[in-house]
């Protein structure tokens, strides 16, 4: 069996989550507290990848990001990005595509602590940076966890919006739900056998050490 | 000197309400905020903490000016010295209780003053507990502590005793009166309850659908200040039966139920659920003592 797709799908995870946890805490900081009118716009725009079927967004990053277009050309020419069919562009359409899975937890673990503690903390004169990393978070744990767990296990299932805007080229987007595809087109079962057990075990693996975690099953032995 | 002038337009329970607060507090007193729920009381006090903004207003604590729509002044609550403790004690759940206090240290503050605290909250078996564990009555005293760790000059208590039974609560009264003197303050605090705002407080100012109706020294306000008539009681209207002639109620004083009997005529305007004043003129009552009081203060 061939480690790199394999390999190549846990570096996208990794870096992705990495990405979404510091972009998502601000994000849902602003969405569990603001009365802002633009709340609901937002909320939907982070929900889509919810429900909008992945080769929609793959198709449109693909169509906006194409060098033959303006603004694909711009990034190409003056930062010399390329998006499409290259690495960068597989991240950035995984952190719009797992977005949900990242912000919703922390969304709602803060819109579950009693607001009367970002308010105590406050009126002891500590600014919003210091409320949010010394109250808020720590209160949040399971829920920065879930997020975590979610986002890296959701970007390793991630397929259509991969081949749209990644294509499959080894080692560089060919990332192993795409490997499997491509195994099975040439018939060779075994090994997208290989890969689909690797992917299976690893996704039980981390959403039952989730479970785990957060229904403080672990506490008793700590205790 | 505490001037305060606020209008904020609310959405209380029983409707859109103009909040319309226009009053002055000496330094150094201790003042209840008295009324019925969606009176006010609580977003009077979250104007003054900087937790919720006025429509119009101008709020100034000893010279400082905290608020002033015209001038457009507004400091965030971060830089009003302003002590608040939270009607659900808001204690920090992650700290410990020592943490809890020493995370509401200024930059440069030396820990001294936690330990002082400790010692006149009497919360030093608790220290090294998390919130969970406490009580309501050790949470509340850990909060108090808490808000007065940067020395704030006005200290605001939303409900604080709402939650507590009876002998909790004469504890903690006792346990805000004496830092309330011991650390020269100006308080204000929320009460429903009639006995607690006469123990308490030197001046009562009465909320009635966002107004100050009254206000006051309570014991003025709250007994008819007759001299022949020196004895006043006060207590809740829990029952009312009418005869033909004659009312009886029963009223709730404190933990005690009278039962009086009142003519028709005087009391029409009596319903269930009314404060009321007893005064008895040519009332001769014995007195005998059968517990001593919590409320001693050293003078």
């Amino acid at each position: 069996m061939d480690w790199e797709p394999l390999l190549l799908t846990f570096k996208l995870a990794l870096i992705t989550t990495i990405i979404l946890l510091l972009v998502s805490i601000p994000l849902a900081y602003w969405l569990a507290f603001s009365k802002s009118k633009t709340k609901p716009i937002i909320e939907t725009l982070v929900s889509m990848p919810l429900v909008l079927p992945p080769t929609v967004l793959g198709f449109y990053l693909l169509i906006a990001f194409s060098p033959a277009n303006g603004f694909g050309k711009w990034l190409d020419e003056w930062l010399g990005l390329r998006i499409v069919f290259s690495f960068e562009g597989l991240v950035f359409a995984s952190v719009i595509y797992s977005l949900p899975f990242m912000v919703h937890p922390i969304q709602s673990g803060f819109s579950n602590l009693s607001t009367s503690l970002l308010e105590a903390s406050f009126m002891l004169g500590k600014s919003k940076m210091t409320t949010l990393s010394k109250v808020l978070l720590p209160n949040i744990k399971s829920s920065l966890l879930t997020g975590i767990v979610l986002t890296f296990a959701h970007t390793i299932g991630e397929f259509g919006v991969v081949l749209m805007i990644g294509g499959n080229m080894p080692g560089v987007t060919k990332v192993a739900s795409i490997a499997i595809y491509d195994e099975v087109e040439s018939l060779n079962y075994g090994a997208a056998n290989s890969y689909s057990l690797v992917l299976f075990g690893l996704t039980f693996s981390i959403l039952l050490l989730v479970y785990i975690v957060n229904g403080g099953y672990l506490k008793q032995f700590w205790k | 000197m505490i001037e305060i002038f606020l209008k904020k337009k609310l959405n209380a329970s029983s409707g859109k309400m103009l909040l319309d607060i226009k009053t002055s507090i000496e330094p150094g007193k201790l003042v209840t905020l008295y009324g019925k729920s969606g009176a006010g009381k609580t977003s009077t006090l979250r104007i003054l903490a900087g937790l919720l903004k006025p429509d119009f207003g101008k709020i100034t604590v000893h010279g400082n000016v905290l608020l002033d729509s015209v001038q457009k002044v507004y400091l965030p609550s971060q830089k009003r010295k302003i002590g608040f403790v939270f009607q659900d004690y808001a204690l920090f759940p992650n700290m410990t209780i020592f943490e809890n206090l020493s995370f509401a240290l200024h930059k440069k503050q030396s820990k001294k003053i936690i330990n002082e605290l400790i010692e006149i909250m009497e919360i030093g078996d608790l220290q090294n507990q998390k919130p969970y564990h406490l009580s309501g009555g050790q949470q509340q005293r850990v909060a108090v502590a808490r808000a007065l760790v940067q020395k704030p000059e006005l200290l605001l208590l939303d409900e604080p005793l709402s939650a507590l039974d009876e002998e909790m609560r004469n504890k903690i009264q006792k346990y805000i009166l004496q830092v309330h003197r011991e650390f020269n303050l100006t308080t204000i605090l929320i009460s429903h309850d009639l006995a607690e705002v006469l123990k308490m407080s030197d001046q009562v100012l009465v909320l009635d659908h966002g107004k100050i109706i009254q206000s006051g020294n309570p014991i003025s306000i709250f007994s008819t200040n007759d001299r022949t008539n020196p004895f006043n009681i006060t207590g809740e209207i829990i029952r009312l039966e009418k005869l033909e002639s004659t009312t009886f109620l029963t009223i709730l004083i404190g933990k005690d139920i009278a039962k009086i009997e009142v003519s028709n005529e005087e009391n029409e305007t009596l319903v269930l659920g009314d404060k009321i004043i007893i005064t008895s003129p040519n009332f001769k009552p014995t007195i005998k003592k059968i517990i001593q009081g919590q409320l001693h203060l050293p003078s």
